[in-house]
């Protein structure tokens, strides 16, 4: 999956790409070739006495770092622009997928994950990418470079480079195989603390009512010992590392100044070479060190790519049409002819063969327990969802044909989680008519009951609203979200729940308030409350996705079983 | 939106290990912190009671740098003893070395000459000294692996000094939250919150144990080889000093350069990251309303502008190891060329040359190390910061020396003339008077806003009342200790808020040295049990942190199972206003009624049978009690209950809605 999406992603950046491989190249050529030229100022200046040669060779020496440090600078240029422009594809084309996901897609993900995956998952690869464009690209390079240059200065110490590569592969291996493992326990643990933490700030009243301190103390004491337990033992064997890696290094010099001597001894080796052979061991094992730290981050990134291609790779399930229709025949009606709508895979059906009309002036209200599909059958309406059997009418047109602009502009939906983007509560009302002038705006904030506070705030329609409207109570994010509904004059009215926020006084004022604007239009609602649908000109009621009756409150409360007992649990009845 | 999501990410150092923190740490948000000195010293403070470790971890530093440090020196002896056995392999046997020299003199190559007087045991004729490098190569392997041993030893105690310190420190957190006062809670945003007992502890943490070793290390190397140039080379050790002011020149000015362009990485980041967050929890509202090509539009334009600064960041901060690495490279060829001339002239071996490449290679590394840490230190005690921030906040006021005892006779509850307001410049409740007799069941009415819950979170002593005093059964609750008065009183809130575990366990959080006989009587009490039995876990079922597993009604009837096993003598409770499914509602109503018989109770009701049998209604509005008495005597007074009850349950049967024109009049509450 790393792979793929490298591969597809990377593709537009196959010139930088390849700009930072011959740059990477060069640059790590040039530094190869500093001890080479050393190892020759020794040789045929210094052991000849000869000063001219070495301020000559001296100044080839300035020409070729300077070589390297231009061919880094591109590299790490290059390297960083592709780094960059691959991640903000990727978050364009995760962007843009989720955009056409349908409610069915939301659902199954969840908007929690999606962001993550979006943000650090693309992060994530993004690194990678990064990191190898800069560094990860050099190490090989410089290991096979180094290894050539080594064994050009001497073929006879090869084995010291066999052996010091081994042991310093195995060593690193053997303590990062240990370490992942643990690694991913200590993450398992540190995210338990933290759970305790949120459990207890969020439930703070609660710990409090019950007087429950020591033992949540007692609680978290317990996963913070065990997170210190498994730190402990990762930084016991990150303890390891560096003393490791010294030891090899260090180690294989003094072997090659041993056996090296040997060599010079029996004049199969210069000493200048001597040195340029440390030199380069040293090159070669710095740059493996430094491979195999990289390799550490790629089981992360893939695991972020697996998460980002499952997205890319979902594909939508609900598909604006081919010939899209934009004319309607008739206005603000609804009609569902046997809507059925099941997950896949799932055994029963969400919602079964619903059949219902609503027409203009008419208010319905759907009424039912939790999971009895109330939400999933307004949602199939703006077609948030398909039908998987039947089909659903908007204006005398089935949905799926109807051009996705037409429809949506006859909708005016109030979620049931009231959300309101950042903003001004102005930008926030404008967001259900982008044109919408301030009597407009005040005009629907009055039916919504929400301009007596919003005239109270000192700044008025501008005043800041914050990411998810969380500086507004309930009640009040309620109220302006059916302001932004209201503001469109929509000829189909979707209420998903809307009134369960709001004090019964304020919502017996708002639906009032209602009434004249909604004349002409049809008004769907779902509820709880049955006080909220009493005089809705019909009522749905449904259990387990079916309906189990149809007609206004009198007729129900004689017909329907169901409803009667909605009714009692609520004690209407009583109250009549 | 849940807290977590919001809580800002911060990248991890790569989990500890990585290119020496380098690339990893210039990621870093820059956060800058308000006082960096008296808050790194602070840090240290929370060193203290490993204090003895640390001086054991100082002079094992010590001891590992040195002898990481003459290792190279050594080393260079090596490469000398070889040196002369070749130029003396090539000179005549049986001469001295002052003939030796004499007669190169005399060939002319004076140059030559004076760098064999200057090496000190050449034997002409005769070739390497083997006894002398084995010698010598031994005490450099004896050094080495010292070094390498006392170096692991160091990092193993740093280890443990570094996760001890960050344990009291999270502890010390979490026992904070608990003596904090319940306003700050209100005060300081959730999501704010988390993230300082969490992300900042952990980044504390973090920072401690990538700084702590390594800034010891490279400062005690800096020094350590700094010592050893000068001893072999004064002159080649200024060469290489100049390297220093320059690499710091280099790393400031592209650290001054990129910090604007991280800061506006940063902010782009978080505002791309908003819009990302704004469109898919507005997923429906998107769609519905039309708005998909307007979002893709803006996120298209936010993306692009987070490419140009992240590109800028990373090229410019992606500059300085390359940069370092050159003047490290010219450092290299200077002290070649130079040395290459001393050595040529005798002035200098060629095996203190040797060394001293080493050294200087060793001098740019540690060089940078300090260089790549100091954002990572600005991140750390920005992050310390804010957690002494949480550690330093007021705590509630502690509870009373020797605490009055409360009387237990029956749960009597009174107000009298109390005042309070969350903050000084609003008013919220003022001269509050009421009694709740015993066994009596209070009910709370009124408007969003008008104090309800306020009122109940006194009784509880969650905050501090202004003026006046509280009661229970005659005694001043300020004057008992918060366990004691809170033991005595039993909450359910409309927030079912449950931990992650089993329903046993959640039930029994009222009670801990509950019984499980009286955990299922509980639970039969308040219908739990009936559906807990339709799980397949049963009372063994987990509950999830969201708590996905159980509908809203049946976390409900947990936490009345909870307050149920509490055996309160007062009861406060919170109906909840969105009703749940209409089956789970019934339970939940009986449940309540249940938990209410015999017991002194305040109940903010929404349901009408709660507040026609309350024994005493109160009606608020703005903080005041505007009407109090029960539901015949208040209707009958035609006030505000009598207009509110008039709304909420009977308008709806009111004929006069029904007809819009009509409606604003037949609307007793419009403002």
């Amino acid at each position: 999956m790393l792979v793929r999406l490298l591969t597809v992603y990377l593709k537009p950046y196959t010139r930088l790409l390849v700009a930072v491989v011959v740059f990477q190249l060069v640059g790590t050529i040039a530094s190869l070739y500093l001890p080479t030229l050393n190892a020759d100022i020794i040789d045929n200046g210094v052991a000849k006495g000869d000063t001219g040669y070495i301020l000559q060779v001296g100044a080839v020496m300035l020409a070729v770092s300077l070589v390297q440090v231009v061919c880094s600078v591109a590299a790490v240029w290059f390297g960083a622009r592709s780094a960059m422009g691959f991640g903000r594809d990727v978050r364009g084309g995760i962007f843009t997928q989720v955009g056409r996901f349908s409610a069915k897609e939301m659902g199954r993900f969840g908007a929690p994950t999606l962001i993550t995956r979006t943000t650090n998952d693309v992060q994530q690869v993004q690194m990678l990418v990064l990191l190898t464009c800069t560094m990860m690209v050099a190490a090989p390079i410089t290991a096979v470079g180094g290894v050539f240059m080594a064994l050009k200065q001497d073929v006879g110490l090869a084995w010291i480079i066999v052996v010091s590569v081994t042991v310093l592969v195995a060593a690193i291996g053997l303590i990062i195989s240990r370490m992942v493992p643990q690694f991913q326990r200590m993450q398992k643990r540190l995210d338990a603390v933290n759970r305790v933490l949120r459990e207890q700030i969020s439930g703070i009243r609660v710990v409090r009512a019950f007087v429950r301190e020591d033992e949540e103390r007692e609680r978290f004491g317990v996963a913070n010992d065990d997170l210190t337990d498994t730190a402990m033992r990762v930084g016991r064997l990150m303890a390891y590392m560096f003393p490791t890696v010294l030891l090899v290094l260090n180690v294989s010099s003094v072997a090659v100044m041993w056996f090296g001597g040997h060599r010079v001894d029996q004049g199969d080796m210069q000493v200048g070479s001597l040195t340029a052979f440390l030199s380069y061991l040293m090159q070669i094992l710095m740059s493996i060190m430094m491979a195999t730290f990289m390799l550490v981050l790629v089981p992360r990134a893939s695991v972020s790519a697996d998460r980002i291609t499952e997205v890319l790779g979902t594909e939508p399930s609900v598909l604006p049409p081919v010939g899209p229709v934009t004319t309607t025949t008739e206005r603000a009606t609804v009609e569902l002819r046997g809507a059925t709508f099941a997950y896949p895979g799932a055994e029963d059906p969400v919602l079964r063969d619903v059949s219902m009309r609503c027409g203009p002036g008419m208010t319905t209200a759907i009424l039912g327990g939790t999971g009895s599909g109330k939400t999933t059958l307004l949602n199939l309406i703006p077609r948030l969802f398909d039908a998987t059997e039947g089909e659903v009418l908007v204006d005398g047109v089935d949905v799926r044909e109807l051009d996705p602009a037409t429809l949506h502009s006859i909708i005016g939906l109030v979620p049931q989680k009231a959300f309101l983007f950042s903003g001004t509560i102005r930008s926030n009302i404008q967001y259900g008519k982008e044109d919408a002038t301030d009597e407009e705006v005040w005009e629907a904030l009055r039916i919504a009951q929400a301009d007596d506070f919003v005239s109270a705030l000192e700044l008025g329609l501008d005043s800041p609203v914050s990411q998810g409207g969380t500086n507004f109570s309930g009640g009040q994010r309620q109220r302006l979200a059916m302001a932004r509904a209201i503001v469109r004059r929509p000829e189909i009215y979707l209420f998903d729940d809307s009134f369960s926020a709001l004090d019964m006084a304020t919502d017996a004022r708002l639906r009032a308030a209602l009434r004249p604007i909604t004349l002409e239009a049809t008004v769907i609602v779902v509820a709880q409350r049955v006080s909220s649908v009493i005089d809705a000109d019909q009522i749905i009621v449904l259990d387990d996705g079916a309906v189990v009756g149809a007609g206004t409150h009198d007729e129900l409360l004689e017909s329907c079983a169901t409803y009667q007992e909605i009714v009692a649990s609520q004690e209407l009845v009583e109250a009549a | 939106m849940s807290a977590t999501q919001q809580a800002p990410r911060r990248p991890a150092g790569g989990g500890g290990f990585g290119p020496r923190g380098g690339m990893m740490g210039s990621t870093m948000p820059a956060e800058k912190s308000l006082d960096f000195w008296p808050s790194a010293r602070r840090v240290l403070g929370l060193l203290r009671p490993e204090r003895a470790l640390m001086m054991l971890i100082l002079v094992m530093s010590v001891v590992g740098v040195t002898l990481n440090v003459i290792g190279p020196k050594i080393l260079g002896n090596a490469t000398n003893i070889i040196f002369e056995g070749v130029v003396g392999r090539q000179l005549p046997a049986g001469v001295t070395q002052e003939q030796a020299v004499e007669a190169l003199r005399a060939q002319g190559q004076t140059e030559l000459a004076d760098m064999l007087a200057s090496m000190q045991n050449v034997v002409p004729g005769q070739g390497i000294d083997f006894d002398a490098l084995s010698r010598t190569l031994m005490i450099a392997l004896v050094v080495y692996v010292c070094a390498s041993v006392v170096m692991w030893g160091m990092a193993w105690i740093l280890n443990g000094v570094v996760q001890r310190t960050a344990m009291r420190l999270r502890r010390d957190v979490e026992e904070k939250l608990h003596r904090l006062p319940l306003s700050y809670f209100d005060t300081v945003p959730r999501g704010e919150l988390l993230s300082r007992v969490t992300n900042d502890v952990d980044n504390v943490q973090q920072t401690m144990q990538q700084t702590f070793s390594q800034l010891l290390t490279s400062v005690l190397s800096l020094i350590g080889v700094l010592g050893m140039m000068i001893w072999i080379s004064p002159l080649l050790a200024l060469v290489a000093l100049v390297s220093v002011p320059l690499s710091m020149v280099v790393t400031a000015v592209i650290a001054k350069r990129s910090q604007p362009l991280f800061i506006q990485q940063w902010t782009e980041t978080g505002k791309l990251n908003g819009h990302i967050e704004e469109a898919f929890t507005g997923h429906t509202l998107v769609t519905v309303y039309g708005h998909q090509a307007t979002s893709e539009a803006q996120f298209e334009e936010r993306n692009e502008q987070l490419f140009r600064a992240a590109s800028g960041a990373q090229f410019l901060s992606g500059l300085i190891m390359p940069l370092i690495m050159f003047i490290g490279n010219l450092n290299y060829v200077f002290i070649a060329v130079i040395g290459g001339l001393k050595v040529a002239s005798g002035q200098m071996s060629l095996g203190d040359v040797q060394a001293f490449i080493q050294y200087s290679r060793q001098f740019t590394q540690p060089l940078t190390t300090v260089a790549s840490m100091s954002n990572l230190l600005q991140s750390g005690v920005a992050s310390a910061e804010r957690v002494f921030d949480l550690l330093d906040a007021p705590e509630q006021i502690p509870d009373p020396e020797t605490p009055a005892e409360p009387r237990h006779t029956g749960g009597r509850v009174a107000f009298q003339d109390v005042s309070f307001s969350y903050s000084p410049d609003t008013r919220l409740i003022e001269d509050l008077s009421l009694v709740a007799e015993p066994g009596h069941s209070v009910a709370i009415v009124g408007p969003t806003g008008a104090g309800k819950t306020t009122l109940v979170n006194l009784v509880m002593r969650f905050y501090e009342i202004g003026a006046g005093r509280i009661t229970l059964d005659g005694v001043d609750i300020s004057t008992m200790t918060r366990d004691e008065l809170r033991g005595q009183i039993g909450m359910v809130l409309q927030d079912t808020w449950l931990f992650e575990g089993t329903i046993r366990d959640n039930i029994a959080y009222g009670n801990p040295d509950a019984t499980e006989e009286q955990i299922l009587a509980a639970a039969r009490a308040t219908y739990v049990d009936r559906f807990v039995r339709a799980l397949p876990d049963g009372y063994d079922t987990v509950v999830d942190e969201e708590g996905g597993n159980l509908s809203a009604g049946e976390r409900q009837l947990i936490t009345i199972a909870r307050a149920f096993l509490s055996e309160p003598s007062l009861l406060i409770l919170d109906e909840a206003t969105s009703s749940v499914d209409t089956r789970t509602e019934v339970l939940v109503q009986k449940a309540t009624t249940t938990l209410r018989s015999d017991r002194t109770s305040f109940v903010i009701a929404h349901r009408l049978s709660t507040i026609r049998d309350a024994d005493l209604i109160l009606v608020m509005e703005d903080g005041r009690i505007v009407e109090q008495g029960t539901h015949d005597e208040l209707l009958e007074a035609g006030g505000a209950y009598s207009r509110l009850y008039h709304a909420q349950f009977v308008g709806a049967y009111d004929d006069d809605l029904a007809d819009p024109a009509a409606a604003p009049a037949g609307m007793p509450l419009a403002p």
